[in-house]
């Protein structure tokens, strides 16, 4: 993959702040990507989306699918050796985009059909919508 | 001492059966539990957002209203219930302008301290001690062999966790106490894809595969678990994961309050296996 390197902060500063995380703790080690249940589901590697938000990438980042599969089962936090929490990161890249975009990325229509737990419903309509 | 208990919605539905076995399972050791008079939603699933107090009002709610009750615990017996109350708790605790700025906001309750301790009902079951939950045998489970599965919720992130976050034995521990057998399963801490379910079931049923296949490799009868929603992608998944690879054979799943109620000679479900 070849990357457009015209760094830009507004991105990295705003999902700095409101996931209280330090995205230049990560020394790309990789244990969060080795780690992760979704990776087998994922376009970008876990790893990959702290190093595109090092590196200002965000148009890449953006447009990735791997964000919205994440589920915050917070296994890349309890292994990372930095104390870096990408779970929470993830949420700020998703939160970012929620806010300013405006765009739901699921509609109650576009759900399963059969009787799910509540819990279900409420946390993917909490993770996926503004 | 009595306990406040906070059921949330799932239990009123789809996991009457974690509710209804748990409450026997507590009336047959003697640990006093109380329905909360009045709840609402815990909040899941907890937000991760620094800047986001909204989202932290529902469970803040939930705490103010236990401990205006004069509780000082709050136990709960679904997963994410408790990974909610017990973040938000610890959230709110860390920075008191945040607590001070959800109690305005609330206004029409009593204020909330941060008084309020939010436990788990598999802690309760520890305190208490594997000695205790023996005496309460009447039908030990031997030669049962069961996977103890616990999810994310129950041990990360690690403020949290009810236990050892990559190997824990709470659940081990009370399976061997009603005499059942735990066998060794690394895949019970990984993640069941959680509220993908409702968005992509296929998802939730690769991971679930997964997961029973690790249980049915090391020899599982059953698979236990505390979570609304792991019990619903591991059981209900099963069909999915039927169509997808069509060699799979199946396991059951049960909450582990079911598997102790049948030790204690309350219920019969577990003929057969």
């Amino acid at each position: 993959m070849r990357l457009v390197l015209k760094r830009q902060d507004d991105l990295l500063k705003k999902v700095e702040e409101i996931s209280g995380e330090n995205v230049f703790a990560c020394y790309q080690c990789g244990k969060c990507s080795a780690g992760c249940p979704m990776s087998t589901e994922m376009d970008l590697l876990p790893n990959q989306v702290i190093r595109l938000l090092q590196l200002g990438a965000n148009e890449q980042l953006l447009d990735c699918r791997t964000i919205w599969l994440c589920a915050s089962c917070f296994t890349c936090t309890a292994r990372c050796p930095k104390g870096v929490s990408l779970t929470r990161l993830m949420e700020g890249v998703r939160l970012v985009l929620l806010r300013t975009t405006k765009e739901d990325q699921v509609s109650p229509k576009e759900m399963e059909k059969e009787f799910l737990p509540q819990v279900a419903l409420i946390s993917a309509l909490r993770k996926f919508t503004t | 001492m009595e306990i406040a208990y906070f059921p949330g919605c799932t239990l009123k539905t789809t996991a009457r059966a974690l509710e209804t076995s748990a409450l026997a399972v507590a009336k047959t050791l003697g640990i006093a539990i109380k329905e909360l008079p009045s709840w609402t939603c815990c909040g899941t699933c907890y937000s991760l957002a620094e800047d986001d107090l909204i989202k932290q009002v529902a469970p803040i709610r939930t705490l103010a209203r236990t401990a205006n009750l004069g509780y000082s615990i709050l136990t709960t017996l679904c997963s994410v219930c408790y990974n909610t109350l017990a973040q938000a708790n610890l959230f709110v605790k860390a920075v008191p302008t945040r607590l001070e700025k959800i109690n305005a906001f609330m206004e029409e309750e009593a204020n909330y301290a941060g008084n309020v301790e939010v436990k788990h009902f598999l802690t309760l079951l520890q305190e208490l001690g594997a000695e205790k939950v023996s005496e309460a045998v009447k039908r030990p489970l031997s030669g049962l062999k069961v996977a103890c599965y616990y999810g994310c919720l129950l041990l990360r992130p690690q403020n949290v966790a009810i236990d050892d976050p990559e190997q824990p034995s709470i659940l081990e521990n009370i399976m061997k106490s009603i005499g059942a057998e735990p066998v060794f399963f690394p895949y019970q801490v990984e993640c069941c894809g959680s509220y993908h379910t409702a968005v992509k079931p296929e998802i939730v049923a690769r991971r679930a595969h997964l997961i029973l296949e690790n249980a049915i490799e090391n020899g599982a009868d059953i698979v236990v678990t505390s979570c609304p929603l792991c019990s619903f992608n591991l059981k209900e998944r099963q069909k999915d994961i039927k169509r997808l690879y069509p060699g799979f054979k199946g396991l059951p799943v049960f909450y582990f309050t079911e598997v102790m109620a049948e030790a204690f000679g309350i219920t019969k479900i577990l003929k057969g296996i």
